[in-house]
């Protein structure tokens, strides 16, 4: 759908012409991301994300295609074939820092996305189906790169992939059939190696075919705004072209300035030492921990450490999967009809502890598994569950929302007569 | 529906993590935090300035020369270089005769594909550094990737190698049972505090060093090797930062630009 005033592709030129006759993909563009899609004149610059997201994707696709030319998936050289990308191949260490830290910019942007999310529900009706779809690409980004951080085949890919497919050992009866089934072997090797590199170079083309799922989603109503008012009239609206072409090639080049920094200034920080040595079966690092965008859901997974029925291990899986699984929910837990959080003082309170709360997890998930991170993450991991299962759905039945605007236009320019006066 | 069920989950997460929590509260309330010889003893590196650090980083290629000395006159006895090939020591200033005379010096295995057997023949530029055969106790690593590969980098390996010292007699008093066993040594800024190394810097002038530069005093050495090994780990440090400040500027004044822009366009909507 789009609104009755949005703009009509006019092709002037000739060629054009002839063009939108046999093949309407320039009308196509010009009505999703041109002057044709009207979007609200009120976004801030958390809406830049999804852009960005996009444009990480396409990064990790470029960058990665490239270290596949080079790269051999082959438990014996492996290591010595990202080192050769490192050292003899022509700009390969540019474009294994561009994708090891690409993939690290991929979840700071989609994280701050997510949460953007959070905030003003962008969850909610009509947009459930976009959310679902993002919670889907969160997942796959998730197997992507934990099957990417294998390939190198350092001591943190292989005790790393050991430690996370050991996991589905805590599956009943079923469990460790199925873990071998999956590694090809009893412990990661050549087969879990080759099978990784296979999936980590398909997956990413599924999460691109998700990601036009998600924005196809999307242009049915339209993106949310920072009131969560929904688009009354024409003044509500400006064309996305140039507008928004215009603020998002802004937000993309502060994003550009920040990743280049990283990736020939500090290309090492986020990851971890041991990775450069290569990966030895007979011996254990002494810390196993992931990469930092998956600590948060690692210091839950450790969290658990009684059993109580079932045995903590699989407690620990259980809760790890369902932290992200209840995203999936949250368009039916959140029942308030308001939707930002600007509006809603109980709920802004409650996020922001969540907020806190995700980083206080993020790093006990880094620290070593003892005392007091381990009490603390239980603490913290407490809490993660019950804002999800518990107290939003109870807020959003108690809160009081404060008075929303009459409009997005009366929330940008003090009024809205022209809208008044019709309505 | 959904509700109701996931109240109940989130209620049962809750209790089981509570009741994880119970167990190891009263756990710690009986042991204490942990507290090892490794928590008590364990030091972090002291700082080490190196010509590489920093956003501007280069390599001082006379230092790196003494570095090498020092891996050829010293380390070289128990550690390989695999990573590393003998032409890329022409980063180092050393021209293709210098080069080949360098590489003559070691027997790197070769493979004979008709006969199928490995016999060893004098190096080539285009060799690696070749493996390396250590009798004595404890496994010596690698050293291509070493400053890569430990917390603190080159600060760590400096440290390392001039941190040897008797155990402190705190140590003793308080954990009785670290005695440093026979055949390690102790050193306070390796992870487990007792290293298989013997320790490899043991006199000045040691190595000696080319004329012109610094008397080959341990500190030097120290230093000269730490940052040779920065090099080793990443010989092209020096080129991604030269390379870096171009691309940074330009995005920096695109974005202005791109900044200016995005005013313009909106000039009419705010
Ligand atoms: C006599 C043999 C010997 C010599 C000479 C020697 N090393 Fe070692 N080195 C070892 C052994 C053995 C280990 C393994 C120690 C262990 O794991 O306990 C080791 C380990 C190391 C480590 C790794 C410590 C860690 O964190 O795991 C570094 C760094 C190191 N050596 C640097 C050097 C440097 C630099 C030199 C030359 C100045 C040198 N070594 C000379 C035997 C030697
Ligand atoms: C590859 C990853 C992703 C890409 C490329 C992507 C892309 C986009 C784009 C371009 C938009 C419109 C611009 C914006 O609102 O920022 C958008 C909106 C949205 N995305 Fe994503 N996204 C990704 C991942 C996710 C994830 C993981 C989630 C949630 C779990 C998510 C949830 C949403 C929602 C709810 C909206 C609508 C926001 C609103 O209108 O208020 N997305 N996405």
């Amino acid at each position: 759908m789009s609104f009755p005033w949005a703009n009509e592709y006019k092709p002037s030129h000739p060629f054009m012409q002839w063009m939108d006759e046999k093949l309407p993909l320039p009308r196509f563009m010009y009505n999703a991301i041109g002057a044709g899609y009207p979007v609200p004149r009120n976004l801030n610059y958390m809406w830049n994300f999804g852009v960005l997201a996009g444009f990480c994707l396409v990064i990790q696709i470029v960058t990665g295609v490239i270290l596949a030319m080079h790269y051999a998936a082959n438990a014996d050289v492996a290591f010595n074939s990202t080192e050769h990308i490192m050292r003899d191949v022509n700009w390969g260490w540019l474009m294994r820092y561009a994708h090891a830290n690409g993939a690290s910019a991929f979840f700071v942007v989609v994280y701050t996305h997510i949460f953007r999310g959070f905030y003003y529900s962008s969850y909610k009706a009509p947009r459930e189906m976009v959310w679902l779809l993002g919670v889907a690409i969160f997942l796959l980004m998730m197997a992507t790169a934990f099957m990417g951080y294998v390939l190198p085949w350092g001591q943190m890919s292989f005790w790393g992939a050991k430690v996370i497919t050991g996991l589905f050992g805590a599956i009943p009866l079923v469990g460790e059939p199925l873990q071998h089934w999956l590694l090809g072997g009893f412990s990661p090797d050549n087969a879990a190696l080759n099978r990784f590199f296979s999936l980590h170079f398909l997956l990413p083309f599924v999460i691109l075919g998700v990601v036009i799922l998600h924005i196809w989603a999307l242009h049915i109503p339209g993106s949310s705004n920072p009131t969560g008012v929904e688009i009354k009239t024409e003044s509500d609206t400006v064309p996305f072209h140039p507008y928004y072409t215009a603020k998002d090639g802004f937000g993309l080049g502060v994003f550009l300035v920040l990743y280049c920094a990283m990736v020939f200034f500090f290309p090492n920080a986020l990851g971890h030492p041991d990775n450069y040595i290569q990966a030895n079966p007979m011996q254990t690092p002494a810390h196993i921990v992931p990469e930092w965008y998956f600590w948060p859901f690692y210091a839950i997974l450790r969290a658990f450490t009684t059993d109580f029925i079932l045995s903590a291990k699989l407690w620990g899986v259980l809760a790890m999967f369902s932290a992200i699984l209840v995203w999936f929910f949250l368009p039916w837990l959140d029942k308030s009809p308001v939707r930002s959080g600007t509006y809603r003082p109980l709920f802004r309170k409650f996020f922001y502890v969540l907020l806190i709360d995700v980083l206080v997890l993020g790093y006990c998930g880094g620290a070593p598994a003892q005392e007091p991170y381990l009490m603390v993450s239980q603490i913290a991991a407490i809490y993660y569950f019950l804002h999800f299962l518990v107290i939003l759905p109870i807020v959003s039945s108690i809160e009081r929302p404060d008075p929303l605007p009459f409009s997005i236009t009366e929330a940008v320019l003090g009024n809205d007569d022209a809208a008044a006066i019709k309505a | 529906m959904i509700r109701i069920f996931s109240i109940l989950a989130g209620l049962a997460f809750s209790f089981v993590l509570a009741l994880s929590f119970v167990f190891e509260a009263v756990g710690t309330a009986k042991d204490g935090l942990p507290n090892t010889v490794e928590s008590n003893f364990h030091e972090h590196p002291g700082a080490l300035k190196l010509a590489s650090d920093g956003l501007f980083g280069k390599f001082d290629k006379q230092q790196l020369q003494r570095g090498f000395a020092v891996y050829q006159g010293v380390c070289q006895n128990c550690h390989s270089l695999k990573f590393v090939a003998f032409r890329d020591l022409k980063a180092l200033g050393y021209d293709d005769d210098e080069v080949k005379a360098i590489a003559k010096q070691y027997q790197v295995p070769a493979y004979n594909a008709a006969t199928g057997e490995v016999k060893t023949q004098p190096g080539k530029p285009t060799d690696h550094f070749p493996p390396v055969v250590y009798g004595g106790k404890g496994a010596p690593p690698d050293l291509s990737l070493i400053t890569k590969s430990r917390h603190g980098g080159a600060a760590y390996v400096h440290s390392l190698l001039l941190g040897y010292q008797n155990q402190p007699a705190e140590l003793l008093k308080k954990f009785p049972d670290a005695k440093t066993p026979e055949g390690l040594f102790y050193n306070p800024y390796f992870a487990n505090l007792n290293i298989a190394m013997p320790p490899p810097l043991t006199a000045d002038g040691q190595v000696t060093y080319a004329p012109g530069n610094p008397p080959a005093t341990k500190e030097q050495m120290a230093q000269d090797v730490s940052a040779f090994l920065v090099w080793t780990a990443e010989p092209n440090l020096a080129e991604r930062h030269q390379k870096g400040w171009p691309v940074v500027l330009f995005l920096l004044l695109a974005t202005v630009l791109a900044y200016m822009a995005k005013r313009n366009v909106w000039a009419d909507k705010h």
